[in-house]
C-alpha cells in the first residue's frame, strides 16, 4: 500500500475488470479521490474494463453526471472500457428531464449484465456442499 | 437531526444553511424526508431532490453559500406541495436567460443546473441581479 489516504470507495479486481460502486453520499472530495485511485489502479493492474455499480445512487445531479463522464473519458484514454450499471428508473427519468445525456457513458441494466458486456464470464456454480453456509 | 425533523409532520418552514459540502448532503436528506412526508411517489421524490441538489450546489458554488428553506403549501383543492426557497448573497446572475439555457456553466456542473431544475419543478421563479444575490423559489405539487 502506498500510505495515501483511502478514498472510501472500495475497488475490487476480478481478472482484468475492476469492480466498484458509488454510494449516494458522493461529495467533491470523494469524487476526486475516487477518480485518481481508479486511474492508478487501471494503469497499475492493466485493467481493460471497469464496472461501476450505481444502484445505490438515489439521485444523479449534474455534478455526479460530470464525475461519471470524466471517469469514463479518463479510463478510455488508458485503454479501459467503463460500464455504469444499475441506474434506478426514477434516476433515469430525472436525468432525461434534467437534459443530461451522459455522453460516451455505456450503461447496463445491472452489474451482472455489465460484467457480461465486459466479457467477464461467470465461473461454474460451486457444488451444493460449498454453499451450505449461506443463510436462508 | 433536529427534533422537529423527527416529528414526521410538516408544520412550518424549516431553513437549512448551505455553507459546506456536508450541508449539501444535509439538505438532500431533509428534502427527501419532506417529499416522503408530502406524499410524492418515487419519481417525484427523485425529481425534487435532484432539483434541490442543483439549486443548493449553485448557492454553494456561485453564491458563496446561502440557505434552503422548505415549506409545505396546500391548495383549497387539497393539492399538497413542497416549496424550496434557495437564497444566496453572492454576486447574482448577470444574464439570467443565458443561465437558464442548457450548456451554460461557470462552475463545476454541466450547465444544466438552473434550467434543468426548472424542468423538474412545476413552478419556478428566479430573482437575481448583479450584487443582489439570488433567490430561487421552486414548487412541486402532488397530482391531487
Amino acid at each position: 500500500m502506498t500510505g495515501q489516504p483511502q478514498p472510501g470507495v472500495p475497488i475490487l479486481r476480478l481478472g482484468d475488470v475492476l469492480v466498484t460502486g458509488l454510494l449516494n453520499e458522493l461529495d467533491d472530495r470523494t469524487a476526486i479521490a475516487f477518480t485518481e485511485e481508479l486511474t492508478e489502479r487501471i494503469s497499475a493492474e492493466g485493467a481493460r474494463g471497469v464496472l461501476i455499480d450505481i444502484s445505490r445512487l438515489e439521485i444523479i445531479d449534474s455534478f455526479v453526471a460530470r464525475t461519471l463522464m470524466e471517469l469514463t473519458t479518463v479510463a478510455r484514454l488508458l485503454g479501459a472500457r467503463v460500464i455504469v450499471a444499475g441506474m434506478r428508473p426514477p434516476v433515469a427519468i430525472t436525468l432525461v428531464e434534467l437534459g443530461i445525456e451522459l455522453v460516451g457513458v455505456e450503461t447496463a441494466l445491472n452489474p451482472e449484465q455489465g460484467m457480461a458486456a465486459l466479457g467477464w464470464r461467470q465461473a461454474p456454480q460451486p457444488p451444493e456442499g460449498a454453499r451450505r453456509g449461506t443463510a436462508g | 437531526m433536529s427534533s422537529r425533523a423527527q416529528g414526521r409532520r410538516p408544520t412550518g418552514p424549516a431553513t437549512y444553511p448551505v455553507r459546506t459540502e456536508e450541508d449539501l448532503l444535509t439538505v438532500r436528506h431533509a428534502v427527501r424526508a419532506a417529499t416522503v412526508e408530502v406524499g410524492f411517489g418515487l419519481v417525484d421524490q427523485t425529481r425534487v431532490v435532484t432539483a434541490a441538489s442543483e439549486l443548493a450546489r449553485n448557492a454553494y458554488v456561485h453564491g458563496g453559500g446561502g440557505t434552503v428553506t422548505l415549506e409545505y403549501p396546500r391548495e383549497s383543492s387539497g393539492r399538497r406541495g413542497l416549496r424550496l426557497t434557495v437564497m444566496d448573497e453572492g454576486p447574482g446572475i448577470a444574464d439570467l436567460d443565458a443561465a437558464l439555457t442548457d450548456g451554460f456553466t461557470t462552475g463545476t456542473g454541466l450547465g444544466h443546473g438552473l434550467g434543468g431544475a426548472r424542468r423538474l419543478m412545476d413552478e419556478f421563479t428566479v430573482r437575481t441581479g448583479p450584487g443582489e444575490g439570488t433567490v430561487v423559489v421552486a414548487t412541486r405539487w402532488t397530482v391531487r
